[in-house]
This record gives C-alpha cells, sequence and structure tokens, in this order.
C-alpha cells in the first residue's frame, strides 16, 4: 500500500519492539516495557498484538488471525485486512498453512509447529493486577518470586466455593521462575502453552508490556495438590461437527430458548466437516 | 541462653536531617528472650525495630543476624531475596496496627495460610488444619476461619495477626507496640497469650512499647531509650526497681500506681 512502510510501523519503531521481544523471550514470562505506539485501532482490540505482528511478519509470511477462535469476527476480519492492506502478505483461515497467528482469547485446536509464531493480544499482563495495587510492589514480588499471595487467591476459591473457580486467564508458571498470565485464554487451553513447539510472544498495547515464551518451555498452571488444576470445558459435544475434545461456546439461536454448544475454533470445526 | 546471640548491633547511627533516632546503639538478642525496649516518643524505638528487621538502613554500625545453621549474615549487606525470604519465614513482624499486615479481604484462614504459601506449601488441606490449628491457639473460634477480617474485633485482629505471624515457625519476632489501642481488659489477654506463645516455642522477642507495665511483664530484659541513645539496659526487673539513669528514673515514677 503505498504512503505506508511495509506493515504499517516504521522500521524504527519495528527495531525498538524486536528488541525488547529479544529480551522477552531470553527471560521466559519476564514482561518487558516498551514504547507502544498509537495503532489505528482502539485499546482493547489488539494494540499490542498488531505491534508484535506488525514487527515479526516478513513479506513471506501467512498471517491468521482469530478472536474468540474464529476467524470471521470483526476483530480477527479487521486485523487480518489491516496486514493484507499493508504488507501485501498472504492470509489464512487454516491453522496449519499459517505462520505467524495473531489470536484474541485462544489457542487453536490444531497443535502448532516450530516453524510457527503465535501472537496474543494481552489487556492486562500482570497477573497480580486485581490482587495487588502497587506496580512497584508487584514488580518487586517478581524479582524475588514472592508469589504467595497468587495462592492466597487460590486458597480463598477453594475456601469459598469448594475448587479453583478461575475460567480465564489462569495464571500459570513459566519456566519454574515467573508468574504469568496467559492473556484471557480459557483455562482449557492452559496445557497446550506447556513444551510448546511454537513461539510464543504476548503484546500489552495500552499497558506498554511484551513478554514470551520460547519453544519448548515449561508451563504449570497454578494448583494445590490436593486440589489439582482441571480445564473446564461444556459437557456436550459440538452441535455442528460432534468434536467432544474441543473448546465450545453456547450460542443462543433463536428468541425463545433455542441454544447451541459449538466449536469456538471455526477452523477446526470447518475441516472436520469437511472430512465428515 | 549460653549461646551465641540471634541477632546483634553494633554502633548503630541514623539520624533524619538534623534530628538523631539513633545514636550509637549496640543490642543483642538471644533465642527464646524477650528485649523490651520502652522510651518516650520519638526517642528511636521505632527507627531501631525497622533498623534491626533489615527495612531501614542505618548511616553506620553494622547488624549481624545468625540463621539456624549458625552462619553469620549482615543483615543489611544481605541480598534483597534472601532478606525477604528471612522476613516471611524465620523471621516475623508484627504492627501496632493489624490492618498493616493483614489482609482485609481474605479470609482469617487465607490470612493465617499466605506465609505457609509463600514458603511453597501446595497442599489445601494442609494449610487449612495449620491454620484451623494456629486459630485455635491464638484463641479464636475455629468456624470463624472462612470469615473476613473487618467483622473481627481489634482484639481479634491482632490475635489474628499474631497467628498470621507465627504459623511459620520464626525464632525471630519484632513487634512494635503489639497492645495498643486495646482495652486494658483485651490487653491483658493479649500478654498472657504472647507470654505463654513466646515460652512455649522459645522464640526471641524484640518488644517495642511505650508501656512500662507491658515491658515489667513480657520483657526479660529492658533497653531504655531517650532522643536515640540506649540510656539504660538490665535484667527488666533489675532496671524498673532500682532505675539509674534520671530519665529512667523519671521514665518509672511516672507510672501511676493502680
Amino acid at each position: 500500500m503505498k504512503g505506508y512502510n511495509f506493515a504499517y510501523l516504521d522500521e524504527q519503531t519495528k527495531r525498538m519492539i524486536r528488541r525488547a521481544l529479544l529480551k522477552a523471550v531470553a527471560i521466559p514470562g519476564h514482561q518487558v516495557p516498551f514504547g507502544s505506539r498509537e495503532m489505528p485501532l482502539p485499546y482493547g482490540w489488539g494494540t499490542g498484538g498488531i505491534q508484535v505482528t506488525a514487527s515479526v511478519l516478513g513479506e513471506n509470511d501467512t498471517l491468521k488471525v482469530i478472536d474468540q477462535g474464529a476467524d470471521d469476527t470483526t476483530n480477527a476480519v479487521s486485523i487480518r485486512q489491516f496486514f493484507a492492506r499493508t504488507a501485501g502478505v498472504r492470509t489464512t483461515t487454516h491453522t496449519a498453512e499459517a505462520t505467524v497467528i495473531q489470536t484474541r482469547h485462544r489457542i487453536p485446536e490444531e497443535t502448532l509447529r516450530e516453524n510457527q509464531i503465535i501472537v496474543y493480544q494481552v489487556p492486562q499482563p500482570e497477573p497480580l493486577y486485581r490482587l495487588e495495587p502497587s506496580r512497584v510492589e508487584t514488580k518487586r514480588m517478581h524479582a524475588l518470586s514472592d508469589y504467595g499471595l497468587m495462592h492466597v487467591k487460590l486458597y480463598e476459591d477453594v475456601a469459598r466455593l469448594g475448587q479453583i473457580s478461575i475460567s480465564y486467564d489462569y495464571p500459570v508458571m513459566v519456566n519454574e521462575r515467573y508468574l504469568m498470565s496467559p492473556s484471557p485464554i480459557p483455562a482449557f487451553d492452559n496445557p497446550k502453552m506447556h513444551q510448546m513447539p511454537a513461539l510464543q510472544l504476548f503484546g500489552a498495547g495500552r499497558e506498554k508490556r511484551i513478554y514470551a515464551i520460547p519453544p519448548w518451555t515449561d508451563v504449570r498452571s497454578l494448583d494445590f495438590d490436593d486440589h489439582p488444576f482441571r480445564p473446564i470445558n461444556a459437557h456436550q459435544p459440538c452441535g455442528l461437527c460432534g468434536a467432544t475434545d474441543s473448546y465450545k461456546d453456547e450460542v443462543i439461536t433463536d428468541d425463545r430458548g433455542g441454544r447451541m454448544f459449538v466449536c469456538s475454533d471455526t477452523d477446526h470445526c470447518e475441516r472436520r466437516r469437511a472430512a465428515a | 541462653m549460653n549461646e551465641q546471640p540471634i541477632i546483634e548491633a553494633r554502633g548503630l547511627t541514623l539520624s533524619f536531617g538534623t534530628i538523631p533516632a539513633l545514636r550509637d546503639v549496640d543490642v543483642e538478642l538471644y533465642l527464646g528472650e524477650i528485649l523490651a525496649i520502652v522510651g518516650e516518643s520519638g526517642s528511636g524505638k521505632t527507627t531501631l525495630l525497622n533498623v534491626l528487621s533489615g527495612q531501614q538502613q542505618p548511616q553506620s554500625g553494622i547488624v549481624t543476624y545468625r540463621d539456624p545453621a549458625g552462619a553469620v549474615h549482615d543483615v543489611h549487606a544481605m541480598p534483597a531475596p534472601m532478606l525477604r525470604t528471612l522476613q516471611r519465614s524465620d523471621w516475623g513482624f508484627v504492627h501496632q496496627d493489624p490492618r498493616r499486615s493483614l489482609r482485609m479481604n481474605v479470609s482469617a484462614g487465607g490470612n493465617v495460610g499466605e506465609r505457609l504459601m509463600a514458603q511453597g506449601a501446595r497442599h489445601y488441606g494442609e494449610i487449612r488444619t495449620q491454620a484451623l490449628d494456629w486459630l485455635q491457639q491464638v484463641e479464636i473460634d475455629a468456624d470463624r476461619i472462612d470469615d473476613l477480617p473487618r467483622t473481627f474485633s481489634g482484639g481479634m485482629l491482632q490475635r489474628l495477626q499474631i497467628a498470621r505471624t507465627l504459623v511459620t515457625h520464626p525464632r525471630l519476632v519484632f513487634m512494635d507496640e503489639p497492645t495498643g489501642g486495646l482495652d486494658v481488659s483485651v490487653q491483658a489477654r493479649l500478654l498472657d497469650l504472647i507470654r505463654s506463645l513466646v515460652a512455649r516455642l522459645g522464640v526471641a522477642v524484640v518488644l517495642v512499647t511505650h508501656d512500662i507495665a507491658v515491658a515489667r511483664l513480657l520483657g526479660h530484659r529492658l533497653a531504655v531509650m531517650q532522643r536515640g541513645r540506649v540510656v539504660e539496659t538490665g535484667l527488666t526487673d533489675q532496671v524498673l526497681d532500682d532505675p539509674r539513669h534520671p530519665y529512667t528514673q523519671l521514665l518509672v515514677s511516672s507510672v501511676l500506681q493502680a
């Protein structure tokens, strides 16, 4: 597209973000501050993810963008079109064909490969945000790996509700060192982050933080020995493809109480139906 | 108490601008002993506590701490992670205002369990059992375990703070006016509780108080501070019955005889 640099951001900015990314990869799970730029979309729509994608995207890359698992929702369509126009890269909805996947709130069902990068959009990078309001204090807690407070939250859940009640943005320990927010993905997706072959990058635009998980890194969801981590999912199979092992959304189909459970990963669902 | 001191300070000096808070203070404390530090407001008691516990850096002087293995550490030269580990395991801090150290939006059980979890306890059942045990030891009803501290009275909050501090079996506890702001009958029960717990667990306590009666009841040894200087030190009864320094004499004679 004329008048714009490749992938919208100027090269200086991309270099700055890549430096932050390198540092983030070197210290898995550690939040690295970066000079987040104004992007032509509002905060909360993926300004962090889009900047990370812009700085890792090359001419030969194939981009897939998903929003809550779906390729056809506003956020996904807009960002995909944005890069199709400003970078001229190929885009796809097929997980296997993509080299870079930008995601909001899901990890694709299909296992990712070593030569793929997944970019998460992160609204709140600080996992201790709701427990400790002071950023100075949370930074110190990260530095000293003083994470008792996070377990107090889990303790409170079990004491009051009999189980850990976090269903999304479930905190994880990365490489047995840093407590990290996995972004608001369902807890169901947490186990996929563990020893993932693909590179995982996280961008928080409003909060101006980048963090990363290198391939083949340990990612453990916090839990108690006697209350182990349980991924939560709907019991019903997908109403379209019949899958039982994928994460489902409940969709209201009419105004008379009709509803069905369908795969949240549209690409996964479509491929299953095409194969059947 | 024939071994070496668990914590030892030599020549502590610290002034805030022109105001001297500590002037060449020497302190030592042995396991199982309660050292009461008395003096009027502004005499440097709390500053001394903060410096001893590593929360404040002195301008000169050294504080050394002897760990369970017998190794001696300079508290102010210790790496931050180590100091933090000490502060949440082998040391404890009881504030005058329990709201400063308690988490008011976390249940009593969670408050007591936090230090255990910070140390790596990951078994919910065991954490809860220990929390229950400690609530009983500080005379809080077991069925209050899931209640928020904001529903507790002042005396209960202070006892909860003590349970939360002692749950990791610290060897050294710093107490800053633990009975301040409580009414007399609650104070008496709390003092009794502290005295019996300390005796049973054999912890060393540095107790800061402006209340001579509290010092007499709890303290084995007494240090009297005036304008940043320790003016008199010795066994509690000795100092209080036969005060030598004019300031101590003033302090002792100013206590109302009930």
